[in-house]
């Protein structure tokens, strides 16, 4: 028997477009489209689909004190789900059940009333997220010391600084307790700082046995803090199970495909550079099948560039650099640091690049492109040409969760020696 | 987590742990639903905090502050007795006008502010109803419970000129208490059709001054319902208000007419209105935060 607090069964929510949607419908457009679509059925044409199903059969069930992470892309039903979830509209089919308060982090400040003093705010607010009075009360000072606004509480809020109100509102909710919480990544307003606070929050949660749902474009976040994810597609649950999977399968949808062992043609994408010399296309592989090609940490990875030149010349510059998702240039593999140099023939050339151990973490990442004849000036320069994905080469079913420490990964081996051996060295260090 | 096609209901996995919290349960609306009062009732405090917000917020950064729940009636009643009283010679039960029509207003100007501003009531909260889950009757409810404390300002004026004019207040005074309660539940039915029309037809909000406008003339206000003979007197009854001004009138001014059929037609027309109004109010409930 499972102890689930939140199941969900067949959900879908579907919407009329254009109709619902708008919100400035008045009377008499509403006769009027009466009249065009029965006028419409009397000459027998169909009225065209208007249907949308922002989310459509999903099932899962989230145990007792478990975080579960929602990813999926813009438009994919995320938000739809925790409108769901959060009983703010209903749906068109299926079935959920909670138990318990459901919370969430989606309403900071929802209700607070500029007029209105930080501690009337805090009544109001609490009790619009579903406190009891006494409840507030009891929690009153806790969370005007959490939120460091004690001097300011008989102020009225449109007085505050942004910053003191998201606090005080954050603080509110923050006190809620809820047995089922809902954080949606819109709660990555405010400093780097606050987010922390949020995320910090959220940890402390499901310590307490609390139910966690949280949605997210933030891959990292989720595998550390959620056990198991689902990911949502065009409405549709796609993917269920371990977050590490889960997001893997998520990235793999990145926005331009670049599959291993197939020519990514890279022409139509935005450059820099004379030209006179460009990479036209681009081939990359592991050269192993268990990874299906796709590069793993530590493992090889080869890259074979077409480059298009418009006279035979000499290449002293030609790199593949790999970037993280922030942008930072993590490898730089150029032919000028080893002092290469290529002699291109006019026209199609094949070249290959080969990284015999790849010192990165399992993740997304990013590649650029570049030409140039050692100068400065440029040939080509392509960024983001496409993504590259780093799988995790340790066998699957192991369980463990990919605990991401280094920027990169180095090799390691450790081992216990006599003590012996080493006092006298020691010694004389410490002299 | 896993994933499964049908899994076994939450409720037959109970029993694992009897503390765990209440269940429930979403499934998409079937037509009409019930008055959700059982619900309304636990949220109680929510209404409460609502209301108290609304009175709060009333008069901030007003010059004149709660003095408004004064003038709006005072000034009215002044022009009636003005033109209606002095120069029209109209009618009034044998009560001085200003005290006729005063008596009449200070119910009157509690209906009409409360079905104006619960009429807007859930249009202007759209970001609470996008956000939040709560019984939504709570925003026309505390919105027009919010103007009982203008309404008892403009009962106090009363009781003044009533003492002005050297009516005597007796116990019979107390026949207000149900009169009140009458037009709160008129208000709030009437609120209650506006505001969920104005969800999806925002003409509602240029139909509710001139809505306001013809119902005062179709209230005796500015004239007595003694005008008019029976059967005709009972059946203007129809008008929920009505029964509350004629009522006012009788139970603080004496005037001769006990108003009993007709105060009984208007209380089964106000229920009518309010509950039919609260049902089809939850029937649109269910796609406000789509629509709104």
């Amino acid at each position: 028997m499972t102890t689930a607090a939140i199941r969900v069964a067949n959900l879908g929510k579907r919407y009329e477009l254009g109709r619902a949607l708008d919100p400035s419908r008045t009377i008499r457009e509403a006769l009027t489209e009466g009249a065009r679509g029965a006028l419409r059925a009397l000459r027998g044409q169909r009225r065209a689909p208007t249907e949308f199903w922002a989310l459509r059969d999903v099932s899962f069930e989230v145990a007792r004190g478990e975080a579960m992470g929602i990813i999926g892309g813009n438009g994919a039903g995320k938000s739809t789900l925790l409108k769901l979830l959060s009983r703010i509209t209903t749906p068109s089919t299926g079935r959920i059940e909670i138990r318990g308060r459901v919370g969430s982090l989606l309403e900071v400040g929802t209700g607070f009333h500029p007029d209105l003093t930080g501690r009337e705010n805090v009544f109001l607010n609490g009790a619009i997220l579903g406190m009891r009075r006494s409840e507030i009360a009891r929690k009153f000072d806790e969370i005007v010391a959490f939120a460091e606004v004690d001097r300011f509480i008989d102020t009225p809020v449109k007085r505050y600084s942004s910053g003191m109100y998201l606090r005080l509102a954050f603080s509110v909710a923050a006190h809620l307790e809820p047995e089922v919480l809902l954080v949606d990544e819109v709660l990555a307003v405010g400093d780097a700082a606050f987010q922390k606070k949020c995320l910090g929050k959220m940890g402390d949660v499901t310590g307490e046995g609390r139910t966690v749902l949280f949605v997210s474009h933030n891959t990292d976040a989720v595998q550390r803090l959620c056990a198991h994810s689902v990911l949502l597609q065009s409405g549709r649950l796609t993917a269920a199970g371990d977050s590490s999977d889960v997001v893997r399968k998520y990235l793999s949808l990145g926005l331009r495909t670049s599959e291993p062992g197939e020519w990514v043609d890279v022409t139509q994408l935005p450059r820099r550079g004379s030209g006179q010399a460009r990479v036209a296309s681009v081939l990359y592989s592991s050269g192993n099948d268990l990874t299906g090609g796709h590069p793993y940490s530590l493992g090889p990875l080869e890259f074979i560039l077409e480059v298009v030149s418009d006279s035979a010349r000499t290449l002293s510059s030609l790199a593949v650099v790999i970037r993280d998702q922030g942008g930072t240039n993590l490898v730089n593999a150029d032919i000028a640091t080893h002092g290469h140099v290529i002699q291109l023939e006019a026209g199609r050339n094949a070249v290959r690049v080969r990284i015999a151990a790849l010192y990165l973490n399992p993740g997304q990442y990013t590649v650029d492109l570049w030409l140039g004849d050692g100068t400065g000036a440029g040939f080509d320069h392509v960024e983001s040409a496409f993504p590259l994905m780093v799988l995790d080469p340790r066998p699957a079913g192991t369980g463990a969760i990919t605990v991401v420490a280094g920027a990169v990964p180095c090799r390691i081996t450790a081992s216990v020696e006599p003590f012996a051996e080493y006092r006298s060295a020691l010694t004389v260090a410490s002299s | 987590m896993t994933l499964v096609a049908e899994p076994a209901s939450l409720a037959e996995q109970a029993g694992v742990d009897p503390n765990w919290p209440e269940l429930v349960t979403i499934e998409p609306p079937r037509g009409w639903t019930t008055l959700g009062l059982r619900e309304l009732w636990e949220y109680r405090e929510l209404l409460y905090f609502l209301t108290w917000r609304d009175i709060k917020v009333r008069y901030k950064q007003t010059a004149l502050g709660a003095a408004w729940a004064i003038i709006q009636p005072l000034s009215t009643m002044i022009v009636f007795s003005l033109f209606f009283g002095r120069l029209a010679r109209i009618p009034s039960d044998g009560v001085p006008y200003p005290l006729f029509s005063f008596a009449a207003l200070v119910p009157w100007t509690f209906f009409a502010n409360g079905l104006t501003q619960s009429a807007n009531s859930v249009v202007l909260s759209q970001n609470l109803i996008t956000k939040i889950y709560f019984p939504r009757l709570a925003v026309p409810i505390a919105t027009v419970l919010a103007g009982a404390v203008d309404f008892v300002l403009a009962f106090v004026v009363l009781v003044g000129l009533m003492l002005f004019y050297s009516t005597p207040l007796t116990l019979h005074a107390l026949w207000v208490i149900p009169f009140s309660l009458l037009a709160l539940v008129t208000a709030l039915g009437v609120g209650f059709w506006l505001a969920a029309l104005n969800v999806q037809y925002r003409d509602v909000r240029y139909a509710v001054p001139f809505l306001v406008q013809l119902w005062l003339f179709a209230t005796p206000i500015a004239y007595p319902s003694s005008l008019l003979s029976e059967p005709w007197r009972t059946v203007y009854g129809l008008n929920p208000m009505v029964g509350v001004v004629e009522g006012f009138r009788w139970a603080l001014l004496g005037t001769a007419t006990a108003p009993g059929a007709m105060v009984l037609v208007s209380t089964v027309a106000a229920l009518v209105v309010a509950i039919g109004g609260a049902l089809y109010f939850r029937r649109m409930e269910q796609t406000f935060a789509d629509v709104v």
